[in-house]
């Protein structure tokens, strides 16, 4: 048995320390600093979903009333100020757009939001909303390092400024190749680089927290059951070692 | 194996604990199981208090409005209607309405919040089939009444209050929901109020 | 209440039963950490049943309503996302419990003479398993369920003649489209728990016709007469072990290993739990991130692997380069597990006693599951299709070897009793 072991984790090892991993996407992803407890962050994120997002990306599996729950919105100002569709409070986050128009002004249809920080992951959606640039040959004027040729305006320019990629020279292989940088602002923006950057955070925050509103919930609900089996798990193992003294 | 004597007191507390301990468990998983058959955020969504406009109601007029699935009628009576209130107390099953058909404050001769509007859930008592709006021809069914409510399916009859007539199937009044005036020319279907 | 038992017993056998499968079963008394994951099985396909009958209330098998009756379960029912991530967390924890209920078997011989339908019984069970979590990794409807199914459909087409119209008539249309998720949704929730719980119960009938192996693989039945009667356990076990045999070192299963295994079900609960609350979609193992997109025909998400548990399978197809020989070696590495009991033929069961190469071979073929597993997880690069192809050589070679060296195996004395 020993011997078994011992040749199991001895292969393992040596396997480990070939395997890689694979190619790292071109442009580093930021860490998006989440705090599902920062209500204050959320709510400011779910404004500017709704003014900047909502015009063209659904959140059709989220509703407002459950929204404004979570995020400490009283119905009523919630109501007046964040909610552009629909006519009832509990009803979903639609919008207007009809997708086969989408489809013909964008090229593709704006995918539905509801779920993107599942599908892409926080520090993916905050890389992206930070990394449009101008591009004059894209349709839309600008591109986007993480998303290339994204077929999507820079809705929050007015925010940001007019962004340009910067890059350096860099040589490879004997060969000066462009590598990316970063981006910067042209500063006519609302807002500084910082708070701009502080805004993007909010409504990444708002985004992770549509893909699983029940997260909090789910976490606190999990101590509970961990409480619970410490207790059985005790009362059983007690249980077992009293009637074991019979067969030891 | 030993031959030690077995104490039983602590293996007899022990085996109590665990399935306590146990049951408790099982109670708790079923709790999930049990909670998803409540209304979902949908069904509840669909289910919110409805807003009713009355301030172009012409007296006589019904209202019908959807809440929860069910039609709800609301009647602005006209001054003969309510008079014709008073008097049919022995005819009437339940004249007082004292079986809990409505809330409190609808616990009057009128059965309603105010004396004009009379908001009910538009479904028979009996089997649940949707009674007629009768404000002029009632008299054909009960003599000297002149309007009223008429179920045709089984020939169940009510005043202008839902109060149901002795002698037909249906058992109680007609149901008033819970309602409150939001303020003179809209009711809020669904909701006691604050005022309740 | 006596009298209530008595009523019953004179009309279904309950006490009986009872008394042969629990309390008056003889179970040996050597029974360690690997012996948990039978119980554990058990426990887990109770909890899909469960989790899967109330999820069925509202789910809707549609293409059109299917994505979105999973989100209405997660954010709408009350306690929906709970029953939702038991049900996912327990489908990966299914085939965690069985792989290692399997690798128990091949460690003591579990599968040896007189067990052998035994571990046919549980191959049908792992495959039906299989099935039944493949028709169900298709029901939420999201990109990898799409496109999951796709590719596994499409591995029908390998088989020579038939192969195109055989994929064809699996999905019931040109494409995977709303018939092929309304014929697997049927499967997934009535006929394929039917057969697999007929399945375990003929696993545990035979297990209990010929008792249950140990850790030291000796055998815990005596020729009758054989034992003098102070050696023997002081426990009273049913007249249909006893009858023919005298039993040695062993114990009632009931109460003494279900004391036993109440405290691994809760050691099993804490990890359990710690995914369904913590980490439901465990890294995007148990819950792929492209899931949480819709199923669209028309775009092919990046990397399309199975989950995990598919994996070791998916990466034996990939590494073979001709597409029939890929299908023929997948459903080989499964068939290989199925005649294990006639490839070994060995006497000896447990691997305590068996030779110094008998137990490198074992650790080597864990290792190429293993490792297979996870290179199916990976895009098939040139490095990693080599490494799949060395594996799976392993995979294999593990069958071979065994079938030559164990007729004549330089094993170890076994002792006559269970002494540990």
């Amino acid at each position: 048995m020993k011997q078994f072991l011992k040749t199991t984790l001895l292969v393992a090892a040596s396997l480990w320390s070939v395997a890689s991993f694979a190619a790292d996407p071109t442009v580093p992803l930021d860490e998006a600093k989440i705090d599902l407890h920062d209500k204050a962050s959320l709510q400011r994120g779910a404004q500017l979903f709704m003014n900047y997002c909502l015009g063209c990306h659904s959140m059709q599996y989220q509703r407002y009333g459950r929204t404004f729950e979570d995020l400490g919105i009283p119905d009523d100002i919630g109501m007046a100020n964040l909610q552009f569709t629909g006519e009832k409070v509990g009803d979903l986050i639609t919008n207007a757009m009809p997708t086969e128009a989408a489809g013909n002004w964008f090229g593709t249809a704006a995918p539905d939001l509801t779920l993107v920080s599942r599908v892409r992951g926080a520090d993916w959606i905050y890389t992206y909303l930070r990394t449009f640039y101008v591009d004059e040959s894209r349709p839309f004027g600008v591109n986007n390092a993480v998303f290339p040729n994204v077929g999507m305006p820079h809705v929050l320019q007015e925010l940001q400024g007019v962004p340009r990629k910067t890059t350096e020279e860099h040589m490879v292989d004997g060969e000066m190749t462009e590598r990316y940088v970063g981006i910067k602002t042209d500063g006519s923006g609302m807002l500084t680089p910082s708070e701009y950057d502080q805004a993007m955070l909010d409504l990444t925050n708002f985004l992770v927290y549509t893909g699983e509103p029940m997260l909090l919930q789910q976490r606190r609900m999990g101590w509970y059951v961990f409480g619970f089996l410490l207790v059985f798990t005790i009362f059983a193992w007690l249980l077992k070692r009293e009637f074991f003294k019979d067969v030891k | 194996m030993s031959n030690a004597p077995v104490d039983k007191g602590r293996r007899r507390f022990l085996t109590v604990a665990t399935s306590v301990v146990g049951a408790a468990g099982a109670v708790g998983v079923a709790v999930p199981f049990i909670a998803s058959w409540n209304p979902s955020a949908r069904a509840k969504n669909a289910g919110a208090p409805v807003e009713v406009n009355i301030g172009k109601a012409e007296p006589g007029q019904m209202i019908r409005v959807e809440w929860r699935g069910q039609p709800v009628w609301v009647v602005r009576r006209t001054p003969e209607m309510l008079a014709s209130l008073e008097g049919l107390a022995d005819q009437l099953r339940d004249p007082n309405s004292e079986e809990p058909q409505q809330p409190e404050y609808a616990a009057n001769l009128y059965r309603s919040r105010k004396e004009e509007f009379f908001v009910a859930v538009g479904i028979c008592t009996h089997l649940g089939c949707s009674p007629q709006y009768l404000p002029e021809d009632f008299g054909e069914q009960v003599e000297g009444v002149k309007a009223g409510f008429f179920c045709p399916c089984h020939g169940s009859k009510f005043d202008i209050a839902g109060r149901v007539f002795a002698g037909v199937p249906a058992p109680y009044n007609l149901v008033v929901p819970p309602h409150y005036y939001i303020d003179d020319n809209t009711i809020l279907v669904g909701q006691d109020g604050e005022q309740a | 209440m006596k009298r209530l038992v008595a009523w019953i017993d004179e009309r279904i056998p309950m006490t009986k039963t009872w008394n042969i499968h629990l309390a008056q079963y003889p179970a040996p008394k050597n029974f360690n950490f690997w012996y948990l994951f039978g119980v554990l099985a058990m426990l887990v396909l109770v909890n899909q049943i469960l989790t899967g009958i109330w999820l069925t209330m509202n789910y809707v098998p549609s293409a059109e309503g299917a994505f979105a009756s999973v989100e209405y379960i997660m954010r709408d029912i009350d306690y929906g996302w709970l029953l939702r991530y038991m049900h996912s967390t327990g489908a990966s924890a299914f085939f965690v419990v069985v792989y290692l209920h399997m690798l128990r078997g091949m460690m003591y011989g579990s599968y040896q003479k007189p067990r052998e339908l035994l571990w046919v019984f549980g191959m049908l069970i792992f495959l039906v398993l299989m099935a039944e979590a493949f028709m169900g990794y298709l029901l939420p409807w999201g990109q990898m369920s799409y496109w999951g199914a796709q590719v596994i459909i499409s591995l029908f087409g390998a088989i020579p003649v038939i192969g195109d119209d055989l994929t064809l008539w699996i999905r019931g249309d040109y494409v995977i489209s709303g018939a092929t998720l309304n014929r697997f949704f049927a499967l997934h929730v009535i006929a394929l728990p039917l057969v697999l719980v007929i399945l375990v119960f003929l696993h545990i009938v035979a297990l209990h016709e010929v008792g249950s192996n140990n850790p030291e693989g000796i055998n815990i039945k005596k020729p009758k007469g054989s034992i003098p009667e102070e050696e023997k356990p002081k426990f009273k076990f049913h007249e249909r072990f006893t009858k023919k045999y005298d039993i040695v070192d062993a114990f009632p299963f009931f109460p003494y290993y279900v004391v036993k295994d109440l405290v691994g079900i809760g050691i099993f609960l804490f990890l359990f739990c710690y995914v369904i609350f913590f980490a439901p979609a465990m890294g995007g193992l148990f819950l792929e991130p492209p899931n949480f997109e819709a199923a669209n025909p028309l775009k092919t998400p990046d990397h399309i692997a199975p989950v995990w548990y598919f994996t070791p399978f998916y990466a034996i197809l990939r590494a073979v380069p001709d597409k029939l020989l890929g299908v023929i070696l997948m459903f080989g590495s499964i068939a290989a597990l199925f005649v294990l009991p006639w490839l070994d033929r060995g006497k000896v069961r447990s691997i305590r006693y068996r030779s110094g190469f008998h137990k490198v071979n074992l650790a080597v073929f864990v290792v190429s599951f293993v490792a297979l597993g996870y290179l199916g997880l990976k895009p098939a690069t040139e490095v990693y299709t080599l490494f799949a192809r060395i594996f799976t050589f392993l995979y294999f070679a593990f069958f071979v070897l065994l079938f030559f060296y164990s007729k004549n195996e330089n094993t170890k004395p076994v002792p006559e009793r269970i002494t540990k």
